[in-house]
C-alpha cells in the first residue's frame, strides 16, 4: 500500500492539470464537458480506509474548484461519488470477491466489469455536479441531456486512459 | 455509553460523508452571493497567476486578429476626431471644463480567464484594486457589452459575464426607446432574451438593442445586439430573442467603465426610497 503513494501523487497532479488547463476549455456545442479527474477516485485501491477515501475526494474536488472559481461545486460532487464507491464495489463484485494485490482497473477485472463500475459512479458524479451547478429544476430536461452526454464523454476518456495504464505497465 | 461508541464507530463512514458534504455545500452557498468571500479572493489571486502565464501563450496565437481589430478601432476613432475638429470652427464659444462634467472613466484590461460553457460564467481580468477597479463597474469590449465587475483583489478582478443566469441588465430598443430587462437564456454564448417590451412597441427583426442607462452601472447606448426573433408572451409583453454582438469565445482586451457619479446617483435614489 505504501509503495503506491508516489504513483497516486503523480496521478493526482497530472489529472488536476489536465482537467484545469485542457478539459475545462473543451466544450462541444455548449453541452458536453468531460470531467476526467474523477478517474483518480475510480482507481484508488480496494483496501483504502473509508475516511481516507472521503478525505482524498474532498481534497481533489477542492483543487479543481480552486482553479475554476466554483468553490464547493466539484467538492460536493466528488465527495458524493466517493461515498457511493464502496457500495457500488459491493454491488457488482465478482462471485469470488476481489483478490488482494489488485486494483479496480480494466486489466484486472475485464472491460465489462470496468465499464459498469465506472459508468455508475461517473453518472452519479455528473448528475450531482450539473444539478448543483444550475441550482434549479426549471430546466430539468436540458440539464439531464447535458449530464448524459458529458457522462458518455467522460466514460470514453476513462476507458482510453485505461489503455494508457496498461501499456505503461508492460514495459 | 460503550454501545453508543460502537454505534458511532459503525456508521462513521456515513457521518464523515455528511460532514464533508455539508461543509462543501455551505461553501458553495456562501459563494453564490453577489459578494466575494475571502476564500474566492485567495483562489483568484492564486489561480490568476497561473492563468496569466497560460494566457501569455494563448495571446500569441490570436495576435494578428487582435492587431487588425485595433487598427480598425483606431481608424474609427481618428474619424471621430476629424469630425470634431471641423465643427470647432465657431469663433465664440464658452469654455467647457471637461473634467468637471466627466461622468465615465475608462480603464483597459486584459482577460486572463474566460468561460462560456457553464450556467454561471465569470471572467478574470489582470487588473484590480491597485489599478482603480471597484465592484459594480461595467465591462465592455469594442463598444459592446461584456459584463459587470463582481469582486476585486489587489491585482485581479472577477467579472460576471453577460452569460450568467444571475445577471439582469436594463436594455432598450434603439429606434423607439422602449426598455425592458435583458437576461441570458443559458442556451449558447450568442443569444439572450429581452422581456417586458410592451406589445404596442413597433419592433422588427434586425433592430438594434442598446443599454438604457437607467442603472448607475452602464452608460447609455452601449451596443448589446440585434433582434433575431420575437413572440407574444402572457398577453401583454413581447419575449424577444437577441443575437449578441459580443463574441464571448473570442475576447481578449476589454475596457472597464467606472461611473464617477455612481455614489451620487445611489445616494439620491436611496433618499427617494426612504421618503416613500
Amino acid at each position: 500500500m505504501i509503495k503506491l503513494i508516489p504513483r497516486y501523487l503523480i496521478n493526482f497532479i497530472i489529472l488536476v492539470l489536465v482537467q484545469v488547463f485542457v478539459l475545462n476549455n473543451i466544450q462541444l456545442g455548449g453541452f458536453v464537458n468531460p470531467y476526467l479527474y474523477v478517474l483518480f477516485i475510480l482507481i484508488l485501491p480496494f483496501e483504502i480506509p473509508s475516511w481516507l477515501l472521503l478525505f482524498v475526494a474532498f481534497f481533489l474536488g477542492m483543487s479543481i474548484d480552486l482553479f475554476s472559481s466554483t468553490i464547493g461545486m466539484h467538492t460536493s460532487a466528488t465527495v458524493f461519488m466517493a461515498f457511493l464507491r464502496p457500495y457500488v464495489l459491493k454491488l457488482i463484485s465478482p462471485r469470488d470477491g476481489y483478490e488482494s494485490e489488485t486494483l479496480p482497473q480494466l486489466k484486472y477485472y475485464g472491460g465489462a466489469w470496468f465499464i459498469r463500475y465506472s459508468a455508475i459512479l461517473i453518472f452519479a458524479h455528473h448528475l450531482f455536479l450539473f444539478y448543483i451547478e444550475v441550482f434549479r429544476l426549471s430546466s430539468f430536461f436540458t440539464t439531464f441531456v447535458r449530464v448524459v452526454l458529458s457522462s458518455l464523454f467522460t466514460i470514453f476518456l476513462v476507458l482510453i486512459s485505461q489503455y494508457f495504464f496498461r501499456r505503461d505497465r508492460r514495459k | 455509553m460503550k454501545s453508543l461508541l460502537n454505534f458511532l464507530l459503525r456508521i462513521h463512514f456515513l457521518l464523515l460523508f455528511i460532514l464533508f458534504e455539508v461543509f462543501s455545500i455551505a461553501l458553495l452557498l456562501n459563494n453564490n452571493h453577489f459578494h466575494k468571500t475571502r476564500f474566492v479572493n485567495f483562489s483568484r489571486q492564486f489561480s490568476g497567476n497561473f492563468y496569466e502565464k497560460i494566457d501569455d501563450l494563448k495571446k500569441y496565437v490570436s495576435l494578428t486578429e487582435e492587431n487588425q481589430r485595433l487598427t480598425e478601432e483606431n481608424t474609427r476613432l481618428l474619424n471621430i476626431l476629424e469630425s470634431t475638429y471641423k465643427s470647432d470652427e465657431i469663433f465664440f464659444r464658452s469654455v467647457n471644463d471637461t473634467t468637471l462634467n466627466q461622468t465615465y472613466k475608462y480603464t483597459s484590461a486584459r482577460i486572463v480567464n474566460n468561460s462560456v460553457n457553464k450556467k454561471h460564467n465569470f471572467l478574470t481580468l489582470n487588473k484590480g484594486n491597485l489599478q482603480g477597479l471597484r465592484p459594480e463597474m461595467a465591462v465592455v469590449s469594442n463598444g459592446s457589452i461584456v459584463g459587470v465587475v463582481k469582486g476585486v483583489s489587489k491585482n485581479y478582478s472577477t467579472v460576471i459575464s453577460l452569460l450568467n443566469l444571475d445577471l439582469k441588465i436594463s436594455a432598450k430598443v434603439k429606434k423607439n426607446g422602449y426598455f425592458g430587462s435583458l437576461s441570458w437564456d443559458g442556451k449558447g454564448y450568442y443569444s439572450a432574451t429581452l422581456n417586458e417590451i410592451p406589445l404596442h412597441a413597433n419592433i422588427q427583426a434586425g433592430d438594434t438593442i442598446i443599454t438604457s442607462g437607467y442603472s448607475s452601472i452602464y452608460p447609455e447606448g452601449i451596443l448589446i445586439g440585434y433582434i433575431e426573433s420575437f413572440k407574444e408572451k402572457s398577453g401583454s409583453f413581447f419575449e424577444i430573442k437577441i443575437k449578441l454582438s459580443t463574441d464571448f469565445k473570442n475576447l481578449s482586451n476589454v475596457n472597464v467603465i467606472g461611473n464617477l457619479k455612481q455614489n451620487e446617483i445611489v445616494d439620491i435614489e436611496s433618499q427617494a426610497n426612504k421618503n416613500d
